[in-house]
């Protein structure tokens, strides 16, 4: 059929025509090599920056890095003072915050992507959990002391500490959990609710397996940020100078984030140097989680296949 | 169980009446209108799907096949803001009636989805799935039900060494046969299929529509086509649908040769659409 349209995007160009259509092709090679570079350069500063601090902190901090380091309790001796209470305290954060905010987290996911019907106050919700992730940290800190520490007298304990940080944390999770849920392809959903699955039914053997891996490394993300979290932890009233290990829920502690601020804020020099030992520990542990990350999301993939 | 007969597609050819009216009604669809939201996609369609046969849903795209199609095992419930008038009946029980177990309908109205969609899992676990979220955890019976739909769908001599690889290794029309597989797997009485064939190379197509030829007996199968060819080839008796209306339906034989209504000669003829 002969194209009578000129416009139509299928319709024989005229030659001078033909020419005005290749020139931006042409222009591109210049600007495609500029935003190469420009790509390049970004992340080679970003790498180069963080190396230089994680390089700076592990120069600094190890030739304080030893067992002895790691199984003693902080003392008003540089040379003596240890992060046993520390890393235990951090351990016990993480291990409750995860027991608290992931199957909130992802539970609240689940129904927003999977059961809610899309109204005004669903809607809402969706918008108070983005702006949930925004709030700062130390404002959650201060809701922890007034809700946790004194209207429900759970005093400065791990309890309180991994709730306040299961709360910080719970946005990031809804939302990490929400992407992964809606890369889940449609088919897959429609397939099993076709063949008289009910809703649960697809959700826990369809769309979570698949879901999975994204969850996953959202979570391990969120959790990792959440043990590097200082400022709610020093604002709902967590003590500095803690010299036993938590033995319970209800025990006071310390963290490692804390042990460092507290070390750094101190005059001498050598406490500078626990602090810089401290947070190598704390990088390492993180490095740590998200190789978990790395490894589970691969493991899944391949499963998968 | 209802008994009323056919009595839309009342044609000229002899033969085709015969056939189309000796069937029980399966699907009664009465005064059926849908509206997205505000939109109204159908407009008062009524039809009668007879069993055991296989009628085609035509039209051009938008025209409201699909979604009537989706309506029959109540897909559309999914869809948020969907109203839905009207009644469906299924062997004389109306479907949309309060208290209907959805799950007991889909296991009966079995459905295929334009793009094939196996589950990420081994093709076993595939064909599995149904029987097993509806109780069936012994291994041998399981085993039977596989080999027994793989056999149906005509896959079974293609798949039956590698039943525990992953079903996203099959070709496409594999994949789609698989599909067809795994619906058959909860023993259903209507197969609902939305353009199974559309993203089919020509091969696969006709695998498929030979399929369908086969099936007919023990199923009845209602197919949405862009395809006339397809839909002249595979059905028993055809619905043209236009703009959310049903403008015709009749057997297909008759529908294609000597339509009764003008757009859909206009359509057939490749006038429009």
């Amino acid at each position: 059929m002969e194209l009578t349209d000129k416009h139509h995007p299928l319709a024989r160009r005229p030659f001078e025509q033909d020419r005005e259509t290749t020139r931006p092709l042409l222009a591109r090679p210049g600007s495609e090599a500029s935003f190469l570079f420009l790509a390049r350069f970004i992340i080679a500063s970003a790498l180069l920056v963080l190396l230089v601090l994680v390089g700076s902190v592990v120069y600094d901090g190890f030739s304080r890095l030893s067992l002895s380091f790691l199984t003693s309790f902080p003392s008003r001796k540089a040379e003596n003072a240890g992060i046993l209470a520390a890393w235990t305290g951090s351990a016990w954060l993480l291990f409750l915050t995860i027991i608290f905010a992931l199957p909130l987290g992802v539970g609240a996911a689940v129904y927003l992507e999977e059961y809610a019907k899309k109204s005004r106050a669903t809607r809402l919700i969706e918008l108070c959990i983005a702006n949930l992730a925004g709030v700062p940290s130390v404002i959650y800190g201060l809701l922890g002391l007034q809700v946790f520490v004194r209207a429900l007298s759970f005093e400065r304990s791990v309890l309180s500490g991994s709730l306040t940080l299961a709360l910080l944390v719970l946005p990031i999770i809804i939302m990490a959990s929400r992407e992964a849920l809606r890369t889940v392809p449609k088919g897959y959903r429609e397939g099993a609710l076709a063949l008289g699955a009910t809703r649960w039914q697809t959700t826990w053997t369809q769309v979570l397996p698949v879901a999975l891996p994204g969850i996953a490394t959202g979570c391990i993300l969120a959790f990792s940020r959440a043990i590097g979290e200082t400022a709610p932890l020093i604002t709902l009233g967590a003590l500095t100078y803690v010299a036993q290990v938590p033995d319970s829920m209800f025990a006071p502690f310390t963290a490692l984030p804390i042990q460092a601020f507290n070390w750094l804020s101190r005059p001498q020099p050598e406490f500078h140097v626990n602090a810089a030992a401290a947070i190598t520990v704390l990088l390492s542990f993180m490095i740590a989680l998200n190789l978990i990350a790395m490894v589970l999301r691969s493991k899944f993939q391949r499963r998968q296949r | 169980m209802q008994s009323t007969t056919v009595s839309d597609v009342q044609t000229t050819t002899g033969d085709t009446t015969a056939r189309a009216s000796s069937h029980e009604v399966k699907i009664e669809i009465r005064d059926v209108e849908l509206f997205y939201g505000s939109y109204q996609a159908l407009h008062g369609i009524n039809l009668a799907i007879p069993a055991g046969q296989v009628t085609a849903f035509i039209g051009p795209s938008g025209c409201g096949k699909s979604t009537l199609l989706r309506s029959i095992n109540r897909m559309n419930d999914l869809i948020d803001g969907v109203t839905i008038r009207g009644s469906i009946q299924i062997d004389g029980h109306d479907i949309y009636a309060p208290g209907v177990d959805l799950i007991e309908l889909r296991k009966r109205v079995g459905m295929v989805f334009q793009k094939s969609n196996p589950f990420p899992k081994s093709i076993f676990d595939n064909v599995a799935y149904g029987p097993r979220i509806h109780g069936i955890t012994n291994r041998e019976a399981l085993e039977e039900i596989v080999s027994k739909s793989l056999t149906r769908a005509d896959l079974w001599r293609e798949v039956r060494d590698r039943l525990y690889s992953s079903a996203l290794d099959l070709s496409g029309g594999q994949q789609q046969r698989l599909c067809i597989a795994r619906a058959l797997a909860v023993n259903p009485d209507v197969l609902l299929m939305d353009e199974p064939a559309s993203a089919l190379d020509p091969r696969s197509t006709s695998k498929i529509e030979d399929l369908i030829g086969e099936l007919r007996s023990d199923y009845t199968i209602v197919i949405v086509t862009h395809n006339m060819q397809q839909a002249a080839r595979v059905s028993d008796s055809t619905a043209f649908f236009y703009e959310g209306q049903l403008i015709e339906h009749g057997a297909t034989k008759q529908l294609f040769t000597k339509p009764r209504e003008k757009q859909t000669e206009d359509y057939i003829t490749g006038r429009f659409g």
